[in-house]
């Protein structure tokens, strides 16, 4: 009962948040466009069904993982689990090898909550598409989650050491701008989409909590300034990871023509003889 | 029926999958590193049956309604060929979709509490309420305009990544001028304005435009909408906090 409750109650969010979205696609259809839809009938249940969908998806994260996930990341940020080095004065001293697993947390955090986002999921089919098959959809959501698990483990690691946020957004930034020049072409737009797709629904939450609690339990950092940040670095690097993944595909197939073209060359310099067919 | 309840229970099977990784981390955290027993495992497994059963409803309605909607929309305004009206379009769905974004409402709070603390505005609730209304506004306009241009760029065919390490740079400069407080949020607003519905409309809108255009790689032309939706966001909000 209370369970139902909680639907009717996101469901009515999710319906205020999609409104305004509703509203303008409905203007332009109707006073500006001024066409039938194909399919009205399905696209209209096509729409109930992701707004129910997104609904449940969120009572059911409510339920199941976001409370025991920010449990656990104020458990794992607690000085006394890490066993943190005392100081001189007794007060815990913030030395960084302690923290050991927060990283590792962090790292796992943020791959499995990337493979479970829907608008990532969204962009993957569609990615597949467009590319007649030659992008796979898990390839593309494997590499995007891989930058957003670097991203977040660095981004407690720097909330831990303290270092200012600037020096490594710019620093990621010159990365991804070299990289620019060498992936192959086709691979840059998404690239540079997949950094903004990543961080939504289920990925926000858990990294936002996890970076709060570690904030507030480090003496010396503020949870306003330092617990920001790491949502930007999740969506820095899956631009990185995404160029790396084209650029190490482009590389593997270049090398395997390479390889060919040699094996030929030396099969006809052997025999003085055309290559077998 | 018997065949669209096999594809539905593929799409569960897939959902399944899906989150599987993130119920394998959890649990192993919880159960091996913290070393507690599960709490109220019913609520638990309840919630998982509700997240895999609403993933699959969300992914079938996506190409179901979404999906064709904003490509059906793309292309009846590749025919009309009104540049005014696709723009604006443009311009409607990113402030849309923005300014009753949840995720950028609660940003918008945080940040506001920031700048309070840090004597930037006054630190009273109505000039916070002021500020995080303003900065909402900013974070809007500045995500219809990235719609806007990015669907000019569709159209002009350019290489988006002139436009974006151009953006990059503007960031980079920003920052060493912007207070220290606006930074984090402004870095942080650029990855929360795009939402799970926004997401999936705007590729379709963009990969309908670039594919009813002729001479286009909608795989080149059709992406990058969402790059440009999250960068002038960070921007806009830095120079917001210099003005104010």
């Amino acid at each position: 009962m209370e369970t139902f409750v909680r639907i009717m109650d996101t469901l009515w969010s999710t319906v205020l948040d999609v409104a305004p979205i509703l509203l303008v696609l409905i203007l332009f259809q109707v006073f500006v466009l001024r066409q039938t839809i194909p399919n009205l009938k399905r696209m209209v249940l096509g729409f109930v069904y992701v707004v129910i969908g997104l609904d449940l998806f969120l009572v059911g994260l409510d339920l199941a993982l976001f409370p025991l996930g920010r449990l656990m990341a104020a458990q794992l940020t607690d000085p006394a689990f890490l066993g943190a080095t005392p100081g001189p004065g007794g007060e815990p001293m913030v030395v960084w090898t302690d923290y050991l697993w927060v990283y590792v947390f962090a790292a796992a955090v943020g791959f499995a909550t990337t493979v479970a986002e829907p608008a990532l999921i969204a962009v993957a089919i569609k990615v597949e598409e467009v590319s007649g098959g030659a992008i796979r959809a898990w390839g593309l959501r494997a590499a995007v989650a891989l930058g957003v698990s670097i991203g977040v483990a660095l981004g407690t690691l720097r909330i831990v050491i303290g270092a200012p946020l600037p020096w490594f957004i710019v620093a990621g930034y010159v990365v991804v701008i070299g990289q620019t020049f060498f992936a192959p072409k086709a691979i840059i737009p998404l690239a540079y989409d997949s950094g903004g797709v990543t961080t939504s629904t289920v990925t926000v939450p858990l990294v936002t909590a996890l970076g709060l609690g570690l904030a507030s339990s480090i003496p010396g950092r503020s949870p306003l300034i330092d617990g920001f940040g790491l949502i930007a670095l999740a969506s820095l690097f899956p631009m990185i990871t995404v160029m790396g993944y084209a650029q190490v595909g482009d590389y593997v197939r270049r090398r395997a023509a390479r390889l060919r073209r040699a094996e030929e060359a030396s099969v006809s310099e052997d025999g003085g003889k055309p290559p077998k067919e | 029926m018997p065949r669209a309840l096999r594809s539905f229970l593929g799409l569960l099977l897939g959902a399944a999958r899906d989150l599987a990784p993130i119920v394998g981390v959890i649990l192993f955290f919880q159960l091996v590193v913290v070393q507690a027993p599960l709490p109220r495992p019913g609520p638990i497994l309840a919630g998982l049956v509700l997240v895999v059963l609403g993933l699959a409803l969300f992914i079938q309605g996506l190409e179901m309604g979404l999906f064709p909607l904003g490509e059906s929309m793309a292309r009846a305004f590749a025919r009309r060929g009104s540049l005014v009206w696709l723009l604006l379009f443009s311009f409607a769905l990113g402030f849309g979709t923005t300014i009753a974004e949840p995720a950028l409402i609660a940003v918008a709070d945080e940040a506001a509490k920031a700048a309070g603390e840090a004597q930037a505005i006054a630190n009273t609730p109505e000039a916070r309420e002021t500020y995080a209304l303003g900065l909402r506004y900013t974070v809007a306009l500045s995500v219809g305009l990235a719609i806007v241009l990015g669907v000019f760029r569709i159209l002009k065919g350019w290489p988006v990544q002139v436009f974006i390490i151009g953006g990059y740079l503007i960031v980079v400069c920003l920052t060493f001028f912007a207070p220290p407080e606006v930074v984090g949020v402004a870095y942080d607003s650029g990855g929360v304005t795009t939402s799970t519905i926004t997401v999936p409309l705007v590729t379709a809108l963009g990969v309908g435009l670039a594919s009813s255009l002729g001479g286009r790689n909608p795989l080149i032309d059709g992406f990058g909408l969402i790059a440009f939706a999250s960068l002038t966001p960070m921007i806009f909000v830095m120079v917001y906090g210099m003005m104010i």
